[in-house]
């Protein structure tokens, strides 16, 4: 198996956090878990079997027609068994094979995210690994997202991914993301490092849908650099049962006019545990930032974060987080965290945690809707957002998957 | 028809109406007056059957069938309808899709944008229900939602407050052609009735009978033309003391 190895130094600072617990989130003992088996290279994606493809199409992966996807990346395990670009200036091969193609990518490795942040990203160093390498060059603009699948074929196994994303000056990339297991019920940890870089004036949106199982531990850890008049936008989709995840993706505007937006639409069903949030640094003039989150807990527990801090003038920051229960014993914590270092910023943000009003239910049943129709379109209504800026396809295809999961959620 | 006989009404286990009595004939539209406080909202809230609203006595009947125990989308469903004087505001809701649910399938994208033009609210549809909407914007947005829902009994909570001249006279259209006043009185099938403050709604519709309500009854009925210019007249203290022989309630207080 081929392996990314950063530099000494740097494994070194892994081995020194091997057992640095995260700051959110529960403690998983990652020993429980064991390494991944090889899988073999699938030239032809198309030819998986028909409950893999199935598996993987609830995240959002098009494998029969992937006429609208510029490219493809797929790992199971900790193998990328299928990687493939399908338009010009677009590069989508596996980070250990990029590794080999460019010497200056060596540079790149830990440079967003700290290997030494915690645990997670210091086993992911330490252990067998891959990801996606996904790279736009200078002034190429992608009309169909690349599409990478994170998948976990294997029970109780830890699948290590680091993924670089680079989108070169003046560039335009979508990417689709989706994670899957195999197994209905079996446990599995997954730990994904993605570091993204978005070059002066290039523009990149990420949308990633999760469909793990209910026994599913998920420790993501992703920084996003974005430089001068760059874009990122992230959209995120959890609405599927998982056991335990907690991430907090963060983005640092360190040029002029940078702007970064996240949407994120998380449903905690009774047994999942979720810790998510986004957190923005504008460490630049001008930088704007919109954080949006949705949450629905119908028995679970939600921990809804939210942090952006203004560190250059002329910078403007909101956050919305707003959460609904549903049935009895859910909870959302909702935590909004703003921190201003200078006069001349502009921070704000609104949070609201309840049950369905009543008197919207009532006003649409003055309608002559049925209660059931009534609650079920103001549920719908709060897990519509609209995206500003998404191209319509991406924003259709995030619309279906919310479609598909909401009856579960009613 | 609309028939209440000696209807109570509790909210909160408090007695707010006491053994109201109203008939509306079918095609006919009513006018309920009254000082802040007297239940006319509470009136109205009943018949639509909000739950808070508790009959502890009494009946409703429409169209010859006891209402009293249906469910506020039943009696919807049965055909009668509201505007209400301060709708929440539903996020993710957008006006389009309430006028859609109000049409129920009986009219597509296109009756939806003629409605949207008739209330002048063409650039309203794609926006959250109520969210950041003018109080005439709100009466124009409930009438139009009234329109497509075409009730047979339509129950307007002071449509003309908050409302300017300019506005006003097109919510006069829009409740005409909710209550069908253009159409010959024997033709008319559709019932209203209309709490109205400052009786500036009169000049719109074709009122029959006036009530004057205060401390959760109905004192006087009558034209209520002549109610109104008593009312402006005397102020509705005299009004009322006319018929109850004493002073409101709420006056003593």
């Amino acid at each position: 198996m081929k392996k990314i190895k950063a530099s000494k130094d740097l494994h070194e600072k892994a081995k020194a956090a091997a057992s640095k617990p995260a700051t959110y989130g529960e403690d998983i003992n990652l020993n429980k878990f064991i390494p991944g088996d090889e899988h073999p290279y699938q030239p032809d994606p198309s030819k998986l079997s028909t409950e893999t493809k199935e598996k993987m199409l609830s995240a959002g992966i098009m494998l029969d027609d992937p006429t609208q996807r510029s490219g493809t990346y797929l790992q199971m395990d900790n193998s990328p068994i299928h990687f493939s670009a399908r338009q010009e200036g677009v590069e989508v091969m596996a980070v250990s094979q990029a590794l080999e193609k460019y010497d200056w990518l060596q540079d790149y490795l830990w440079k967003a995210v700290s290997v030494d942040a915690d645990k997670y990203t210091a086993n992911v160093e330490l252990n067998d690994n891959d990801g996606y390498f996904i790279r736009a060059l200078p002034g190429q603009k992608t009309i169909y997202p690349v599409q990478a699948c994170l998948y976990m074929e294997r029970a109780k196994l830890v699948q290590n991914v680091h993924n670089i994303i680079i989108a070169e000056e003046g560039s335009e990339l979508h990417i689709i993301t989706g994670c899957a297991t195999a197994t209905r019920d079996e446990p599995g940890l997954h730990i994904g490092v993605s570091e993204f870089f978005v070059k002066k004036g290039a523009k990149v949106t990420f949308t990633m849908i999760h469909s793990w199982n209910p026994e599913t531990a998920v420790r993501p850890r992703t920084t996003t650099i974005v430089e001068e008049g760059g874009l990122f936008m992230s959209n995120y989709l959890l609405m599927k049962p998982v056991n335990t995840i907690q991430m907090y993706p963060t983005a640092k505007c360190v040029g002029e006019n940078a702007t970064v937006r996240y949407n994120s639409i998380l449903v905690a069903v009774p047994g999942s545990n979720i810790d998510v949030g986004s957190r923005v640094f504008l460490n630049a003039p001008k930088t704007r930032t919109e954080i949006v989150s949705r949450a629905i807990t119908t028995g679970g527990y939600i921990a809804a974060r939210g942090y952006i801090e203004g560190n250059a003038p002329d910078v403007k920051g909101h956050l919305e987080c707003r959460g609904l229960i549903l049935g009895e014993k859910g909870v959302i914590y909702a935590v909004p965290e703003l921190k201003g270092n200078l006069a001349g910023i502009d921070l704000s943000h609104e949070a609201a945690v309840g049950k369905i009003a009543e008197e919207e239910v009532e006003y649409l049943m003055a309608r002559g809707l049925t209660k059931q129709e009534a609650t079920a379109a103001i549920v719908r209504g709060f897990l519509r957002v609209d995206i500003e800026g998404l191209p319509s396809m991406l924003s259709d295809e995030l619309k279906k998957a919310v479609e598909a999961s909401e009856k579960e959620v009613m | 028809m609309l028939k209440i006989k000696e209807l109570s009404v509790a909210v909160e286990d408090k007695e707010i109406l006491h053994d109201v009595n109203m008939t509306i004939q079918t095609g006919e539209t009513h006018v309920l007056f009254g000082p802040n406080g007297a239940g006319k909202s509470t009136l109205l809230m009943a018949i639509m059957g909000f739950p808070k609203y508790k009959v502890t006595k009494g009946s409703i009947s429409f169209k010859d069938r006891d209402i009293t125990g249906l469910s506020v989308d039943e009696r919807a469903r049965l055909g009668i309808g509201m505007s209400f004087q301060r709708p929440p505001v539903v996020r993710g809701v957008k006006t389009r899709d309430m006028v859609a649910a109000c049409l129920k399938g009986r009219g597509d994208g296109d009756a939806i944008a003629k409605l949207a033009e008739k209330a002048d609210l063409q650039d309203f549809l794609e926006r959250d229900i109520n969210y950041g909407f003018s109080g005439g914007e709100i009466k124009r947005s409930e009438l139009m939602q009234l329109l497509a829902q075409r009730p047979e009994l339509t129950l307007l909570d002071e449509p003309e407050s908050g409302v300017d001249l300019v506005n006003i006279a097109l919510i006069g259209e829009m409740m005409n052609d909710l209550l069908e006043k253009n159409c010959p009185i024997p033709e008319r099938r559709c019932m209203g009735l209309i709490i109205t403050h400052t009786g500036h709604i009169l000049d719109y519709v074709n009122a029959r009978t006036g009530y004057v309500m205060c401390d959760g009854t109905i004192g006087c009925v009558g034209d209520p033309h002549e109610m109104l210019a008593t009312i402006r007249e005397r102020g509705y203290n005299e009004c009322i003391k006319c018929y109850l022989g004493r002073i409101p309630l709420h006056e003593e207080n």
